[in-house]
Formats: C-alpha cells, sequence, structure tokens
C-alpha cells in the first residue's frame, strides 16, 4: 500500500494544484459576495494564453524554460482581464451571478478555439511541458522525500507559496477583513465605510487571475496540449470551494483528496491491489463523496451570507 | 413583450459581436453569415437538419425553464439527457418489439432516466438545502462515468470501443416519409414529442395549480410556504419533471439524429439549454423560437466552414456572447428607457410613472 501512495502521489499533486490555484482565487471572489462559477472558462482562458504564448516563445528561444514563465504571467493577466467581464455583470448590472459565469464558460470555451484555428490552423495547440526536479536534500530524506520532494514542478511551490500568503493576507490583514466583511454583511461594511463594489471586484479579478494561472498550470504540467477545455477543473474547483467550507486549509485538504482520488481511479488498471474494483466505482467515487459532503455540511455551512446577491446600497 | 425585446437585442448584439470577430481575424462577416444562413436554410434538406438540431434543444431548454421557474438552476441537464438517451438506447437495444411499443418504451426509459437523475438533487435541495448547482454538476459527471463504462461492458458496437451498437430501424425515431420529405434530412419524430412538450410545458405553467404553485415558489420561497404550498414537495416535483424532459433531449438526440450512443462526452445541449431557455425567457413558446435559431447557427456553420476560413466555432460563440447579453439585460433594459424617455421628453409626469413601472417589472 505504502509504495502505491509513493507512486501516485507525484500525479496526485500535479492533478491537486491547479484545483487549489483555481478554488483559492475563487475563495477570495465569495468571500467578496461574488459566486463564480466562470472558473472553468476563466481556466480555458489561461490554458489557450498560456499555450499560445509558449508555442510563440519556443520558437524564439528553444529549450529555454523562460518561455513558460512568461506564458504562465501572462495567463494570469487574461485571465484578471476576461474575469472583468463577470465582474462587471454581476456587480456593476446586478445579473444573476450564475447565469454570467455559465456565459463566461460559454465565450471562453468558445472563443479560444476560435481563435486557436484562427492563429494555428489547428483547435489544438501542443507544447513541450515543464521539466521536474528533485528538490536538492529534502528529495534525500527518507519517507516523506520521496513523497514529496521527488519529481515536482516548480509551480507547485509556487502555488503553495500564494496559498500560504492568501491564508494570511484573508485573516490577517485589514485588506482581508474588509474583504471577508462585503460577503458576510456588505451593508455594515458599506457603513463603515467600505467600498463594497471596490471589494468585490478586487475578489473577482484575483480569482480571474488565479484561474488563469490554474489553467496554465495544468497544460505545462500534465496535458502539454490545449484542446478547448480544461477536463471539469474548474467545475471540480468550486467543489473543491465548498467541500472545503470556503477556508483556506479546507481547500488544500479538499483538492488534494480530489487529486489523490482521481489519480487512483485513473491508475487502478496497472495496480493488483486496485484492480479487483470496478474502475467505474473508483472513478464516480470522488463526486459521490462530494455529493455526501455536501448533505453533512448542510446543517453548518461556512458559506459566506451574501454570496451571490447583488449589493443594493439603498436596500437593507 | 419587454423580454421578446430584450432577447431580440441580444441576439443582435451577438451576431453583430460575431461580425466583430470574423472582421478582426481577417474574414468578410456579410459573407460568412451569407454561407451560415444558406447552410441552415438553403434547401428543405438543411432544413430539415436545422429542425433536428433544434429538437435536442427544445428539451433541454424546456428543462432548465422549468426547474427556473421554481427558482432552481438546472445545470445538469446535460447529465439527465445522457443518463436518460442512455436508458433509451438500453431499451432499444435489449426488446425485440412491434415499433409503436417499443418507441413508446424508449420514451418512457428516456423520461424516467433523466427525472431519476434530477430527482437526487431534488430530493438533496428539498432535504437538506444542498445548492442545486453544485450537485447537479456532480451528477453530471456521475453520469459521465456511468454511461463510459456501460456502453463497452454491455452494448459494445461492432467496430469501436467508444460508441454503443447501432439502433435497429425498429428503435430509430427516424421513419422513411419524414426522411423522404425532407430529401434525406435527419429530422425524426423526436421533433413532434418536442412540439407536444411545448404545449404540454405551457399548459403546465399557465393553467394548472401545480404551475401555480412552482411559480410562486419561484418568486418567494417563504411567501409560498407561508400560503401553504409543500415547497419542498414543488422542488423535488420541478426537478424531477425538468430531468424528464432533458431525458427526452437524450431520446431524441441519441435514437434520433444519430443512431448510437457514444462515451466520453458530455452532450454539449444541456448546456446550450441553458442559453435556450434564457434567450427564450423560460417561456414554452420562447425556448421553441430560441432553439430553432441556435439550432440554424449549428447546422449552418459546417457549410459556412466549408465555404469560406471561418472556423465553425463562430457560432457557438455568438450564442455565448448573446447569453452574456441577456444576462445583462439591464443594460438593454436602461437603453430602451433611455429611449423611451427621450420620445417622452415634453411630458415630465408621463416619463417619471413610466420609469417608476420599469423600476416595478
Amino acid at each position: 500500500m505504502w509504495t502505491v501512495i509513493q507512486q501516485i502521489a507525484p500525479y496526485a499533486i500535479i492533478f491537486t494544484i491547479p484545483l487549489l490555484i483555481t478554488a483559492l482565487g475563487a475563495l477570495f471572489s465569495e468571500r467578496s459576495g461574488v459566486v463564480n462559477i466562470g472558473l472553468e472558462g476563466l481556466m480555458v482562458i489561461g490554458a489557450f494564453t498560456g499555450a499560445l504564448v509558449i508555442l510563440n516563445m519556443q520558437e524564439m528561444m528553444p529549450g529555454q524554460q523562460k518561455a513558460i514563465w512568461i506564458g504562465l504571467a501572462l495567463a494570469t493577466l487574461m485571465g484578471l482581464l476576461f474575469s472583468l467581464l463577470h465582474a462587471f455583470a454581476s456587480i456593476n448590472l446586478h445579473a444573476n451571478q450564475i447565469i454570467s459565469g455559465t456565459a463566461i464558460n460559454m465565450i471562453a470555451a468558445a472563443i479560444t478555439v476560435f481563435l486557436a484555428r484562427n492563429i494555428t490552423g489547428s483547435g489544438n495547440i501542443q507544447i513541450s511541458t515543464l521539466k521536474p526536479f528533485n528538490v536538492p536534500f529534502l528529495s534525500d530524506i527518507p519517507v516523506i522525500g520521496s513523497l514529496l520532494f521527488t519529481r515536482t514542478y516548480a509551480t507547485t511551490w509556487l502555488v503553495l507559496a500564494i496559498l500560504l500568503v492568501s491564508a494570511f493576507m484573508l485573516y490577517k490583514t485589514p485588506f482581508g477583513l474588509r474583504l471577508r466583511s462585503c460577503g458576510e454583511h456588505p451593508h455594515a461594511a458599506e457603513a463603515a465605510g467600505i467600498s463594497v463594489s471596490k471589494m468585490r471586484y478586487i475578489g473577482v479579478m484575483i480569482s480571474g487571475a488565479f484561474s488563469g494561472l490554474g489553467g496554465a498550470v495544468f497544460i505545462v504540467t500534465t496535458g502539454g496540449e490545449f484542446n478547448g477545455t480544461v477536463a471539469g477543473l474548474g467545475f471540480l474547483a468550486l467543489a473543491s470551494l465548498i467541500f472545503g467550507q470556503w477556508k483556506p486549509l479546507g481547500i488544500l485538504a479538499a483538492t488534494l483528496f480530489f487529486g489523490f482520488a482521481t489519480t487512483v481511479a485513473n491508475v487502478s488498471q496497472v495496480i493488483p491491489s486496485l484492480a479487483v474494483i470496478p474502475p467505474v466505482f473508483l472513478k464516480v467515487f470522488p463526486y459521490v463523496v462530494t455529493l455526501i459532503a455536501l448533505i453533512v455540511f448542510s446543517k453548518s455551512s461556512q458559506a459566506p451570507k451574501a454570496v451571490g446577491e447583488p449589493f443594493d446600497s439603498g436596500k437593507r | 413583450m419587454r423580454n421578446g425585446i430584450i432577447s431580440l437585442l441580444a441576439v443582435l448584439f451577438g451576431l453583430i459581436a460575431g461580425a466583430i470577430l470574423m472582421a478582426v481575424t481577417g474574414n468578410n462577416p456579410v459573407e460568412g453569415y451569407k454561407y451560415l444562413f444558406e447552410g441552415g436554410l438553403k434547401n428543405l434538406s438543411r432544413i430539415g437538419n436545422t429542425l433536428a438540431t433544434a429538437t435536442p434543444l427544445i428539451f433541454t431548454g424546456l428543462s432548465v425553464a422549468f426547474a427556473f421557474r421554481t427558482g432552481l438552476f438546472n445545470i445538469g441537464a446535460a447529465g439527465q439527457m445522457l443518463f436518460g438517451g442512455f436508458c433509451a438506447v438500453a431499451v432499444g437495444l435489449t426488446f425485440d418489439l412491434s415499433r409503436p411499443v417499443l418507441l413508446v418504451m424508449m420514451v418512457v426509459a428516456g423520461f424516467i432516466g433523466g427525472a431519476l437523475w434530477a430527482f437526487i438533487p431534488g430530493l438533496l435541495k428539498a432535504k437538506f438545502n444542498v445548492h442545486e448547482v453544485v450537485s447537479t454538476i456532480m451528477m453530471n459527471w456521475i453520469a459521465y462515468w456511468t454511461v463510459y463504462y456501460a456502453v463497452p461492458a454491455y452494448f459494445k458496437g461492432e467496430f469501436l470501443e467508444t460508441e454503443s451498437k447501432k439502433l435497429p430501424e425498429s428503435a430509430s425515431l427516424r421513419t422513411p416519409i419524414l426522411t423522404e420529405m425532407f430529401d434525406g434530412s435527419y429530422i425524426n419524430l423526436g421533433l413532434f414529442i418536442a412540439a407536444i412538450a411545448v404545449i404540454i410545458f405551457s399548459f403546465i405553467i399557465n393553467k394548472t395549480t401545480l404551475g401555480y404553485e412552482l411559480k410562486a415558489v419561484g418568486f418567494n420561497r417563504d411567501s409560498a410556504e407561508y400560503a401553504g404550498i409543500a415547497v419542498n414537495r414543488s422542488i423535488v416535483t420541478s426537478m424531477v419533471i425538468a430531468g424528464g424532459l432533458a431525458g427526452l433531449g437524450g431520446v431524441a438526440f441519441y435514437a434520433g439524429n444519430a443512431t448510437s450512443i457514444q462515451i466520453g462526452i458530455l452532450p454539449t445541449q444541456g448546456f446550450d439549454g441553458i442559453a435556450v431557455a434564457l434567450l427564450g425567457a423560460n417561456t414554452g413558446i420562447g425556448v421553441l423560437l430560441a432553439a430553432i435559431f441556435f439550432g440554424l447557427l449549428y447546422s449552418g456553420r459546417g457549410f459556412m466552414n466549408a465555404m469560406t476560413e471561418i472556423p465553425p466555432e463562430i457560432a457557438d460563440s455568438i450564442i455565448a456572447i448573446i447569453i452574456y447579453f441577456a444576462a445583462t439585460s439591464i443594460l438593454i433594459d436602461r437603453m430602451i428607457r433611455f429611449f423611451i424617455n427621450k420620445k417622452k421628453n415634453r411630458q415630465p409626469v408621463a416619463t417619471q410613472n413610466n420609469a417608476q413601472k420599469k423600476e416595478e417589472v
């Protein structure tokens, strides 16, 4: 069993990281009071931007990892810009946030493939991926070394660093307090002199930036190819956010759960001790568990109280 | 009326945005639209295909609209459609019966399959207040994997692992009369079932106690409860009917437009159903018209792609942009108000009343 865990850990972590960064972004959005169901679309935008930039940069500077980092940065930026569509609709126009998010998903899926075909002549963009490495010294530690520090990607450490900074920002800074207050009691926040619109814009934009990064991380670590989807990761990130009860550590745990569950399902056929279980059970396992978790948490949901409600300054 | 204008304007803006997209990618928008609409309408066979493409969209549109009337957001039409369609195909491939009996059984199986898939989120919502958006997304993936393993295990196709056996003619919704009438199009009986569904949908929503209760729950859950409506039962009922409608969409798609069920794909019609319902303002006739319009875009895009350099995804882009404009209809609303006010410039009192009325709407 231990060897199995050791074998699948790197793959599970690769799967976890894009999910984690996207769910973390959604945390900012929802804590500020805006539901963002458009995560999938924002990830697709990031994946597309990343792939396109990396493809072009790799031609200009072959064999250099720098191209990938420029791609990741621009993907983050494009995710942020694209999320403004959702912010404008849900904050300024009081649109139904779920419909707006759905529109974001649809626009992203259609326009990226449309542009990919126009620019590269094909709906698929192939790139070479980031190189995994063993962390010096730490990978030599007996047990956790092989579990956590071998064959890791630089993006993994970047995302974990962002997780720490995010948790600090949300809970230990005035900014975090203000942002959270807008998702709980926006009228009280406004009375205290906080601009609810501004905070919600920031929340959605962080969500867009992180999702864009998540989409790009997804293709530079596993996929190696953009083809118009991120395989439902955006929706899974949304589920992770709820499963993790709108808390950074909860999200980390939830995304790790999805990462391991999905990897186990993917590799079950080649591991004898798992091959006895029909694969369909392993595949639906994470989704069924999420449904059960939703039931368990339903009594004590930690959802921000004002999430999903347009803010109307005149209504109390 | 007002919703109709908003929808039409959203369509207009979507088409304009599509034209801009074509232009900035170096294509001629006039030519693009010409071939797009020709591709959907040029001859009888293309018109038939447009209507056939619209058929599953009518069902999923009705499904989303029905749930929406109760204040529920059915994002799971894709999974319901897939599972309903799978049940119908399973029945069609398993039983050897006379055609009318078999088709009726398939339709019933499709409805039940879809209804079952929506019943779970409905129950979770009613009993535990689990948000239906997340639970229906989970159900989508459960349907995806269930069908993914069930098709090769029980109904494997002769040549491909990734699709089921072909349905026999007796289990197909296509009929020689229709096919000949539309010059070999794949239009099928699903369209008639869809028309009946539109009528029943409108009847239930507008003329029955059930429809009234569902709408009341949609408007205000608390006051509906206060008025003695069994809110939880309404939620479950609404989801079951919505799921059943999506399931029928699966029957029409897999046993009418197609002749087998493929694995590894969540049917996009499920998500387009949200667009159809939204553009159709959640009314029966609106859904019908919106579905036919989207059917036109989808069936015309292949021809446009063959005749020009424009990628077929332009159709999806236009639809998505239309939805964004429909979602932000308040922007259009303000514009309409602006023009009304401009017209009534000289009657300030009337304008004020008018503006107030708009606020209430």
